[in-house]
């Protein structure tokens, strides 16, 4: 499936009166998601720069149907909404947008719980990895070294592979995308709402505040991410894993852009020594030797 | 009417709670078990596993997880039901008032257990009552009979009050005791409950954009959306729960008293209130003590929320009051402090007893009552 982005549906989901920061990352793939599951999806929220963005009741700045919730709520409230469509006879797709807290911390177990019993929903991870909304606090997703306002002197942990636990669950299906590549995004989604059961997928997406950079600059920071090999775009389709592009190409280490130029559009690295871009570097590496090891050992039919 | 003819069996309470829930015939259970609740649970998976029961069954792996489900699942239309107990309650707090503040039609039963450290399995009612401020209606029985036929009523009250409604029974005393039972033929519980409406409180479909629960542009109006579902919707539940125990007692010949039950208190100069399964060993020691010649009553509580304020009002005609409460709080016993706010302070004796499942039988009652009416306990009292 190849398209240009100005082929994707025109239809607009996000719309006017919502309240999100300048050039927030979040709302783009927002904007994807309407685009894919519009008139299909039920949105369920939990506590996240989400449920603050989409505009103030009565009115609401996303023209798709939300269902608020509690932090840690967010996949069993979809599940249930799923088994009531089921049940009720209702089509369509109970979908959850959840921040990288409320999916990689405070709803992990909720998250490993409906991944595990295979609960027939699509479960978005936005990550922009840190707490946001409550103004940039560190969560498990944030990467080595980063700056937030619990890690004044920068992150001493690595960040959490989400999607990779999601995949060892033996989930159906489970991708990662970044908001820079659209049309991959779109084409997961499609994907991820023709199959049954749990699907995941870990939606990178640049946050210009939190991360200090420019708001002008929020698809470059994520294409950046993607082409210097932070960031890894691939899927695992019922046990078959594969490297999607472009990352294919990053395979090879040579390819890739110097990590440096990723890390110096953000002023949460602005901190780093030589040792700490080293480290994190070699946490980069280790990524893709897993990453690759994966594709390796459960490839493509 | 033969079709019609009630089948007289032997139940435990937990069995009573999923035999009708089965009548009740809900979309979505969700449940994660918990001593004493998961006989519950068990039976429900063993309905829907053998066809019996036409429901999505759904495992979950904690009870905050059963309360989410069964909270999305009642938002998107379906009649939903769980179940749980004590700690299991506790976990699930933080969607408990979630639920209510939606007017997500929930219903629960609660096996009642006592809160630790340490671990103790057995009967105390604090559990549920931490419910109580939440917008939840909450149901105490006294037998097996009653737990099956409050918990069938409980669909129907909370899909017409549109509030989450808990159906309590004592845990062991009422869960794992046997007692024979008269289950409604199923035509008759049909009749009885209506389909659940998908519409209320909202209909929750997709292609309609709607949004529930943002933040608000007004705080006034989240102001008066906790007022309509904290205090007025339960005073508008007050009338539901008496109707809805008439309109079943004609239907099943059983009729309960709506949010109170009175016992000989006609007549008596003193009264006691208890509610849950030990007010049958209440109900004991009012006799003896009648028949001894003391003027002693009985008014048993069996909805907490809504609070029976007309009811408690009618105990001012009496000497004197003795709340017995299976609970406590830093103010006594919760039964006892709200009764209190209600009547002259001075005529209420609280009694808090059988907390941490320590037993307490009609003889404990017999003696218990004597000494508060000849005013040798203090306002609040402890019997351990």
């Amino acid at each position: 499936m190849s398209f240009r982005i100005d082929q994707l549906p025109k239809k607009k989901y996000v719309v006017p009166g919502n309240a999100a920061c300048a050039g927030c990352g979040m709302m783009i793939g927002l904007k994807i998601l309407g685009m894919a599951l519009g008139e299909e999806a039920v949105l369920t929220i939990p506590a996240s720069c989400a449920s603050v963005v989409q505009g103030l009741s009565p009115k609401s700045g996303v023209a798709m149907p939300i269902l608020n919730v509690p932090f840690a709520s967010a996949a069993p409230v979809a599940t249930g909404i799923a088994e009531a469509y089921k049940s009720l006879g209702v089509k369509g797709h109970a979908v959850v947008w959840a921040g990288d807290g409320g999916t990689s911390d405070i709803g992990f177990a909720t998250l490993s719980g409906a991944a595990e019993r295979n609960s027939n929903i699509i479960y978005i991870m936005y990550d922009n990895e840190a707490y946001m909304n409550t103004g940039i606090q560190r969560s498990s997703s944030t990467p080595l070294a980063a700056w937030t306002t619990t890690t004044p002197m920068g992150k001493r942990e690595r960040k959490k592979d989400v999607a990779l636990l999601m995949a060892m669950h033996g989930a159906p299906y489970v991708a990662t995308a970044s908001i820079a590549y659209p049309q991959d995004f779109y084409r997961k989604l499609k994907r991820a709402a023709e199959v049954e059961g749990f699907k995941f997928i870990h939606l990178h997406t640049p946050c210009p505040p939190g991360w200090r950079f420019d708001p002008a600059k929020t698809v470059e920071v994520a294409r950046l991410a993607v082409e210097t090999g932070v960031w890894i775009l691939w899927e695992y389709d019922h046990g078959h894993f594969r490297l999607n592009p472009p990352s294919t190409v990053y395979a090879d280490r040579a390819k890739r852009r110097p990590l440096i130029e990723y890390l110096k559009l953000q002023g949460r690295f602005a901190h780093m020594t030589e040792e700490q871009v080293k480290a994190l570097e070699e946490d980069v590496e280790a990524r893709w030797r897993s990453i690759l090891a994966l594709a390796k050992a459960f490839p493509q039919s | 009417m033969k079709a019609l003819a009630a089948q007289k069996t032997a139940l435990t309470g937990n069995y009573a709670v999923a035999y009708a829930v089965k009548m009740a015939k809900p979309h979505v259970i969700a449940a994660y078990p918990i001593t004493p609740q998961t006989s519950i649970v068990e039976k429900l998976s063993e309905f829907v596993e053998r066809g019996e029961l036409n429901a999505r069954f759904v495992n979950v792996e904690s009870e905050f997880a059963a309360m989410s489900v069964v909270y999305g699942a009642a938002m998107a239309g379906a009649r939903a039901f769980t179940a749980t107990s004590s700690h299991g309650l506790l976990y699930m707090y933080e969607a408990t008032w979630w639920t209510a503040l939606s007017r997500a039609p929930v219903v629960m039963a609660v096996v009642t257990r006592t809160i630790g450290p340490p671990w103790n399995i057995h009967v105390e009612h604090n559990d549920i009552l931490v419910l109580r401020d939440s917008g939840w209606l909450i149901a105490m029985a006294e037998t097996v009979q009653e737990v099956l036929d409050l918990t069938i009523q409980a669909f129907r009250i909370a899909e017409t009050a549109v509030l989450p409604t808990a159906v309590g029974l004592d845990g062991f005393v009422l869960s794992h005791s046997t007692e024979p039972v008269e289950l409604p033929p199923q035509e008759l519980v049909d009749k009885f409950l209506p389909p659940r409406r998908p519409d209320v409180p909202l209909l929750l479909r997709p292609g309609e954009a709607v949004t529930f629960g943002n933040l608000p542009s007004d705080n006034r109006d989240h102001a008066r959306h906790k007022i309509a579902t904290v205090y007025t919707a339960q005073r508008e539940a007050k009338k539901i729960v008496s109707q809805v125990d008439e309109e079943y007692g004609r239907l099943t010949g059983r009729r309960y008293g709506g949010l109170v039950e009175w016992y000989k208190a006609g007549d008596a100069k003193n009264v006691v209130v208890c509610m849950g399964a030990w007010c049958s060993d209440a109900k004991q020691a009012v006799e003896s003590l009648r028949r001894r010649g003391i003027s002693v009553g009985l008014m048993r509580v069996r909805f907490v929320r809504p609070f029976p304020e007309e009811e408690v009002a009618k105990l001012d005609q009496y000497d004197r009051v003795i709340v017995y409460d299976r609970d406590i709080t830093p103010l006594g016993g919760v039964l006892g402090t709200e009764i209190k706010a209600h009547l002259s302070r001075a005529k209420v004796v609280n009694i808090v007893a059988g907390i941490a499942g320590v037993d307490f039988d009609a003889q404990n009652f017999y003696e218990t009552i004597q000494k508060a009416l000849d005013g040798s306990y203090r306002e609040v009292e402890f019997v351990v």
